[in-house]
């Protein structure tokens, strides 16, 4: 049972790993491969991890092994905010299918004020451009 | 958080007393600790409101694990097959965290689960700007994130 119970965790955990590089290859721009990479990983990791501790079931490995996604949890999302953030104010575009943008016209690119306007929900229907890759 | 710290003291006594030196036996510890903290807490300043949060907090966790599960299908089902169906979008979140540390967390909590990711909160701290890779329904998933919020902001406060 135990047994079973390790290979499926260990599948799992592998399979969404490789779920996420195929995710990183095929998905279009950088803020949808963000989704795909950092939390595709991080599960992964996480359910090996599970898998690691029950095989060993020792006071040791068992410690480590919660450290580990401990750290995971905390450290994966920051990562994935930082680089998702920079990228969108650096000027990385947006897929061509991207329905709306919400944050292009409360952001001044002159001062780098970011308005909270709750009002600008028509305004932030966004307009496909010819230079969108698709 | 001296709860927290009481619990934990109780059950490393458990341990101790009890002479058995393994996880399990620790857990069972924090467990008889908690029962005892609950029995106490009337007489005691310090620990109002502490055994109220951890059934919360477990429940919070199952919940997360739920969304977590779910999501992460749904954007392995929309990379594994040919046409998308994704509509990536940025959206504004209203805010009802406050502190610096409540949208530290809150943010953090959206990040994790896959389809949402947290890209800026406005200089007044009042809105978070989020990419949302399934617009299709936006009343939906905005009702799913309220609620992630709300239930997280519970367990501080």
């Amino acid at each position: 049972m135990i047994e079973f119970i390790k290979g499926t965790l260990l599948i799992s955990g592998a399979s969404f790993m490789l779920l996420a590089a195929i995710g990183l290859l095929r998905l279009p721009d950088l803020l949808t491969r963000m989704h795909a990479t950092t939390k595709a990983a991080a599960l992964g990791v996480i359910l090996i991890m599970l898998a690691a501790a029950m095989h060993f079931a020792d006071v040791g490995v068992v410690a480590r092994a919660f450290a580990i996604i401990v750290f995971i949890l905390i450290t994966a999302p920051i990562a994935a905010h930082v680089i998702g953030r920079a990228a969108y104010f650096v000027g990385s575009r947006l897929w061509s299918g991207t329905v709306k943008d919400e944050l292009r016209p409360n952001y001044d690119p002159l001062t780098h004020e970011l308005k909270s306007g709750l009002e600008t929900h028509e305004n932030a229907k966004r307009h496909p451009r010819t230079t969108d890759p698709d | 958080m001296t709860g927290a710290i009481w619990n934990l003291l109780l059950g490393l006594a458990w341990v101790l007393l009890s002479g058995d030196f393994s996880g399990l036996n620790l857990l069972v510890g924090m467990i008889f600790g908690y029962i005892a903290l609950v029995l106490i807490e009337p007489q005691v300043e310090s620990l109002k409101g502490y055994p109220a949060r951890v059934p919360r907090i477990i429940g919070f966790v199952g919940f997360f694990i739920k969304e977590l599960m779910q999501a992460n299908l749904r954007v392995a089902f929309d990379v594994l097959t040919p046409p998308w169906h994704m509509q990536p979008g940025v959206i504004a979140m209203p805010l009802s965290a406050r502190t610096e540390m409540e949208i530290t967390m809150v943010a953090n909590l959206i990040s994790l689960t896959p389809g949402t990711l947290s890209l800026d909160v406005s200089d007044d701290r009042k809105v978070l700007y989020i990419h949302a890779m399934f617009l299709d329904d936006e009343e939906e998933l905005r009702r799913n994130l309220k609620e992630m919020e709300h239930r997280a902001l519970e367990l501080f406060r």
